[in-house]
Formats: C-alpha cells, sequence, structure tokens
C-alpha cells in the first residue's frame, strides 16, 4: 500500500509540473489557435536561469532563502520576456498566413533556442542547486512523500488559485476571455488584441518558468534538452483535457501524471515516454476533442 | 537615411536583446569548482549584432518602399530559371551539364568528397519523399525519420539473422516502411494540421524509443554493425571502389526519384493531392476519396524513406537509434520549407545547400542547428514560398494564326 501511495504522490507531483506547462499551451491555443511549439523551450529557458542565478548567488555566499526568491523571481522575469520576445519575432508578422506556417516557424524557433542555450551554455548535465531543504517535520512520511513534491504540490496549487483569480476577475483576465471566444468581436469592443496575446505569452510563460524551477531542485539536474519531452508530454496533457480549457488543461496533466506514475511503477520504467505518446495518439484517435473540450464542427 | 526616431529605436531594441540574453550568453557557471565567469564582450557582440540586424532590415524596408519595382527583380531570376526549365533545348543542356557534373564528382575529389556528396543525395530522395507529404499533400509530417528508421532496421536485421543482401532488401525495407506509412495514416486520417504534426511526432519518438529500449530486437542503444555494403552480382569491392559505387547508385536513386516524383505531381493522384492541400472540404465535394488519397501519399512518402534507410545502413555499415532523432525530421523538413514546399528542383538544391554548407564550412557546423531553426522561421516570415517556388502547371489559350 505504501508503494501505491508513493506512486500516487509522484503521480500528483509530475502532474502539477505538467500542468503549470500545459497552461502555457492551453492558454495560447485557446486565443490563436497556434500549438506554441517553443514553449518547452520557454520552460528550459526558467530552469536554465535559475539555475545560473541560484548558482551565483550561492558561491557569493547569500542566504538560502533569498536565493530561492531571486531564482525564483529571475526565472518568471526572464522567460516572461522570451515569451514575449518570441511572440513578436515568430508569431506576429504569420497572424494571417495559413495555418501551417506559424507552426513549422514555432518548431524553427523550439530548434534555435535549444541551440542557443547549448552553445552558450553546455550540453552536459549541471547540477542544480538544493533550493528547498528537508524539514523535520516531514520526516515520518518522508519515504513516501518528500519535501520537494510537497512543496510543488502546494505551490502549483497557490499558482492556480491566483490564475483563476487573474482570469476571472481582472480587467486583462476577462480580455483574454473575449478574445479567446471571438477575437474580431473584441476587437470591436475596444480590446487591444496585440495587448491581450502578448499578455497570454507573458502569464503562459511565467507559468512555464515556475515549473522549470520547481522540476529542476526536484530532480536535481538540467540539460538544454529538457523542454522538448516536457513540452511534448505537457501538449499531450492539454490534448488530453481539451486544448483551449483551462481547467482541462490541469485534469489532463494530472490524469497523464498518474499514468505515467502508475505506469512506470508497475509495468515498466524504460517505456515511460512511450506510455505518454501513445495516451497522445490514442486520445486524438478517439476523443479528439479532449475530456472537457468541446467539439467544433467545421462550417463552410 | 534612416531617421533619428528609428536610430532610438534600434538602440532600445539591442538593449533590450542584451537584457534578455544575459544571463544565458554572458554568465557561465562551473557549479564543482565554484566558479562564476562573466563574459562581458558576449554582451557586447549581442548588442552590436542585434543593431547592425535593425538597421539591416529598416534599410530593406526603406529601399522596398523607394523601389516599387525591387520585388520584381526577384521574381526576374526565378521566371529565369523557369525558363531555362520550360524550354528543350535549354532545358537539354542544362541537364547534360549537371550530369556531366554528377557523373565526374568523384574523379576529381577525394573519397571524403565523395563520401559528403553521397549523403547530401540521400536527403534530396529524403526531402523529395516528404515533399510528396508535406508539399504537395499538405500534411505536416513531424516523424519522417521514423519511416527512415525502419527502412534502415529492417535491412540491419534482416541482414544479420538472414544474411539478406542490399538488392533483396531494399524494395522490402522500402514496403515496410510504406506499410508503417498506411499504420500510421489510418487513425490520423481525420486529425487536421497541427494535430497531425503532434501524433506524428509521437509516432516518431515512438519508434525511436522502442528500437532504443527493446534490446533483444534492435540491440539497444549500442546499435547494429557490420552491415554488408551494397554489392553487385556477386562482386568485391574494396572500400574505395564501394564507396564510389554506393555513390552512382545514389544518382541513379535520385533520377528515378526526380522522374517518379515529377510523374505523379500531374497524374490524377498529384492533381489530388493539391486539391487536398489547397481545401480539404472542396475537394471532398469534388468528388475525390480524401481516405485514399491521404493514405496514398503517406505510404509513397514512406516508401522513399524506407529505400533511403536501406542505402544508409548500407553505407555506413553501422546504425543505432541516435541517427534517427527528432532533429533528422527537422533537417529534412527544412530542406523542404527551405527549397520551397512542392518544388522538386527547390528540394534538390535545398538539400544540397543545408547538408553540404555545414560540411564544407567546419567553422559553422557548430552553429548548423542553430542556423537551420533560424532559417526556418525566417522563411516563413519573408519567403514562405521556399527559395525556388513551385510553378503551377497552366493552360494559356492561344490564338492560332489565321
Amino acid at each position: 500500500m505504501d508503494y501505491f501511495i508513493e506512486l500516487f504522490f509522484s503521480g500528483l507531483t509530475r502532474g502539477s509540473i505538467y500542468a503549470l506547462i500545459a497552461l502555457g499551451y492551453t492558454m495560447v491555443y485557446g486565443i490563436i489557435g497556434l500549438i506554441n511549439f517553443a514553449h518547452g523551450e520557454i520552460y528550459m529557458i526558467g530552469a536554465f536561469t535559475a539555475f545560473i542565478v541560484a548558482t551565483v548567488l550561492s558561491i557569493y555566499g547569500f542566504p538560502l532563502f533569498s536565493i530561492v526568491i531571486i531564482a525564483g523571481l529571475a526565472a518568471v522575469v526572464w522567460s516572461s520576456s522570451y515569451g514575449y520576445t518570441i511572440e513578436k519575432i515568430a508569431y506576429k508578422p504569420l497572424r494571417h498566413a495559413p495555418r501551417l506556417s506559424p507552426l513549422i516557424s514555432a518548431i524553427g524557433m523550439s530548434i534555435f533556442l535549444q541551440n542557443y542555450v547549448l552553445l552558450a551554455q553546455t550540453s552536459d548535465f549541471l547540477p542544480f542547486p538544493t533550493l528547498i531543504p528537508d524539514w523535520e517535520f516531514m520526516e515520518p512520511i518522508a519515504h513516501i512523500v518528500g519535501t520537494t513534491d510537497l512543496a510543488i504540490l502546494v505551490t502549483t496549487v497557490m499558482v492556480m488559485v491566483l490564475l483563476t483569480v487573474v482570469i476571472k476577475f481582472t480587467k486583462i483576465g476577462k480580455a483574454m476571455r473575449a478574445t479567446a471566444q471571438d477575437r474580431m468581436m473584441a476587437t470591436l469592443v475596444g480590446i487591444n488584441v496585440n495587448n491581450v496575446i502578448s499578455a497570454t505569452f507573458i502569464v503562459g510563460s511565467a507559468l512555464a518558468a515556475i515549473g522549470g524551477l520547481l522540476i529542476a531542485s526536484h530532480i536535481g539536474q538540467i540539460n538544454f534538452y529538457i523542454g522538448f519531452i516536457a513540452g511534448i508530454k505537457a501538449f499531450t496533457a492539454a490534448v488530453l483535457g481539451g486544448i483551449g480549457s483551462i481547467p482541462g488543461a490541469v485534469l489532463g496533466s494530472f490524469v497523464l501524471g498518474l499514468t505515467e506514475s502508475f505506469a512506470t511503477g508497475y509495468v515498466s520504467s524504460d517505456y515511460e515516454d512511450v506510455f505518454a505518446f501513445s495516451l497522445l495518439v490514442l486520445i486524438l484517435i478517439f476523443k479528439p476533442s479532449g475530456l472537457l473540450g468541446k467539439a467544433t464542427n467545421q462550417k463552410v | 537615411m534612416v531617421s533619428l526616431k528609428e536610430l532610438k529605436k534600434g538602440l532600445l531594441t539591442s538593449l533590450w536583446f542584451v537584457f534578455l540574453t544575459f544571463p544565458i550568453i554572458v554568465i557561465k557557471v562551473d557549479p564543482i569548482q565554484r566558479t562564476v565567469i562573466w563574459r562581458w564582450q558576449n554582451a557586447l557582440y549581442m548588442a552590436l549584432g542585434t543593431f547592425g540586424i535593425y538597421l539591416l532590415v529598416k534599410y530593406y524596408q526603406h529601399r522596398k518602399e523607394n523601389q516599387p519595382s525591387r520585388p520584381k527583380n526577384t521574381e526576374q531570376t526565378e521566371s529565369f530559371l523557369h525558363g531555362i526549365l520550360q524550354k528543350p533545348l535549354q532545358r537539354k543542356i542544362l541537364v547534360g551539364v549537371v550530369a556531366t557534373i554528377a557523373v565526374l564528382f568523384p574523379h576529381f575529389f577525394s573519397t571524403y568528397q565523395t563520401n559528403v556528396m553521397t549523403t547530401a543525395l540521400m536527403y534530396v530522395v529524403l526531402g523529395l519523399g516528404l515533399n510528396i507529404v508535406v508539399g504537395l499533400a499538405g500534411l505536416l509530417d513531424l516523424g519522417f525519420v521514423a519511416f527512415y528508421a525502419v527502412g534502415a532496421y529492417t535491412y540491419a536485421l534482416l541482414n544479420l539473422h538472414f544474411g539478406l543482401g542490399f538488392w533483396t532488401v531494399l524494395p522490402i525495407g522500402g514496403l515496410i516502411a510504406a506499410m508503417f506509412g498506411v499504420l500510421l495514416g489510418f487513425p490520423v486520417l481525420r486529425l487536421r494540421g497541427d494535430y497531425l504534426a503532434i501524433v506524428t511526432l509521437g509516432f516518431g519518438e515512438i519508434i525511436r524509443l522502442i528500437l532504443e529500449n527493446w534490446g533483444k530486437f534492435s540491440k539497444g542503444p549500442s546499435g547494429i554493425s557490420n552491415i554488408s555494403r551494397p554489392g553487385f552480382l556477386g562482386m568485391e569491392f574494396s572500400l574505395e571502389q564501394s564507396i564510389l559505387y554506393t555513390y552512382y547508385l545514389m544518382i541513379l536513386f535520385v533520377i528515378i526519384t526526380i522522374f517518379v516524383v515529377n510523374r505523379l505531381q500531374d497524374s490524377r493522384l498529384g492533381r489530388a493531392w493539391i486539391a487536398l492541400r489547397e481545401d480539404e472540404i472542396a475537394c471532398q465535394a469534388m468528388g475525390i476519396d480524401k481516405r485514399k488519397t491521404k493514405l496514398v501519399a503517406f505510404s509513397l512518402g514512406a516508401f522513399w524513406a524506407g529505400i533511403v534507410g536501406v542505402m544508409f545502413a548500407a553505407k555506413t555499415t553501422f546504425i543505432n537509434p541516435a541517427s534517427f532523432t527528432f532533429l533528422e525530421s527537422a533537417i529534412i523538413l527544412s530542406i523542404v520549407v527551405l527549397g520551397g514546399m512542392g518544388s522538386i528542383i527547390g528540394v534538390v538544391f535545398g538539400a544540397l545547400i543545408l547538408i553540404l554548407m555545414p560540411e564544407y564550412l567546419r567553422a559553422l557546423s557548430e552553429y548548423r542547428m542553430l542556423a537551420f531553426g533560424g532559417i526556418l522561421v525566417c522563411m516563413m516570415i519573408f519567403r514562405p514560398q521556399g527559395l525556388i517556388s513551385n510553378i503551377r502547371r497552366t493552360y494559356r489559350f492561344e490564338k492560332k494564326p489565321q
């Protein structure tokens, strides 16, 4: 039973990380109908920025608490800036192009960013500093759920609540929902759609950066290639829940995380990624609209 | 020429990029030695580079505005090439020149160069295969490398276990890859555009992961070595002769592929693909069987990939799953996009440029993948039709002289 609970919690942890990345995919898709292929790379850049800032600070002897705060802030700021810039360079000029053009551009951007980090930094796996110490009160249950798992879960829930508040009650949140429903109509009622799209990219990137920071301190090492697999899996989660739907992305992420965790725990750990991809293929075949998505009919 | 306001904007842009790239390109930490290296010169290069690019873009925008005839110029060079291709005599001369160069190439250059050229020719065929799927039928396939892997592993495994030779496996490899194409094609028939891209990507990764993890079947990450080179009626070749032979074989394959793809393009099937690409619903309304057309596109594309896979295994005599990553798919896609989707001559040029350039500019080979990414983005923004765009077959009404 302990093993089951352990797998359950590890699934939840994975699920929360996927959720943080999947939200970015689903929000962007909801607003401009584009699969932002470079989103996984933004997550990677977030993790890298956090790594660099945290290591520099720890070398210069800052206390742990301030390192966590500054590294987290740096990751969020830089990832959001990257998200904003990528949208301006690679997607904005293609807003009225055929559907495949922005997708190819996004793939190009993803390859570009991967190699940019590879060339500027290194291709080796880098050890990520421990940001979350093991708390003493966690000692009795540490073999089932570690401190980092708990920290990831709590942070994710807090971020989700914050995001819900932003989208439900603030002005920019309302504008986002309006643009997602009908971009033309949103323009007509005086919403600056360009700003809304930029804001969506910034929020999505910030979420990915938090995900990057958390997972890097959980796994303990990073590499320029982590964004690719994580991006694909988060995309799977977003599709699983119904792309474009925010609660769907969260639900899909937890389903994917738990499936992966149990499958690797009880079946085989070699095929971890195969499970995720097979799940993606199966969903797209049997329920392309996802768990919570709406099926849209194409009209002529 | 450039106003003060624009200069200011350029300065701000370069400052923004310096800020953006600051942690990644300036700071380099060594977490084990616990040292920090500050590479300030990189920030300076970044600033100058961005400012330069900004000015260049502005300059071209000005020139475009001041000279409305400017875009016509590029069309002229393009129509020059098309003109040559359409006039029978000039076309024959061009083909003759290219053929002479191709035949004489190994006699003037070293074995190494010939080997590089063979690789480039493989990518030509791969690009033409993907061109059927992406360029003609408009189905974005990001897992094309899976079929390439299937072909390569078919030959490697059959050669290892049953000792089958190159020529026997060549059609088998192609057919098995085509079968996988249908296997992938069936479930994704209903999907459109971006979903299709992701599923094919997932499929490509599944194939690679299976090859990597199913050690009993594929020997895992260590790969399969000592695969026989292509033979000819049981003759024994030395290594150099074998490379020469592979080169000529590849030339033959390229010619056959160009011939077949060219004929396909104007056939009933080819026109159905183009119709499917332009508008799926209108295409169905015209009575084209969407399922069949898509499946044929997938399986034909996969067939070429499978054949090149067999060729690849025979040429390198060693394969492992690391040769079949997503990046390989991305390279093939870049070839098609750079050359011009749907254009045969464009794809040939695209493959030669993208594969040969990093080989000869060794200093740049590190930046190869970076450049591929950049090319994909820039092509989509500035020239979505590719270097040499496809000309649609048109019929003109011409009055007969009375």
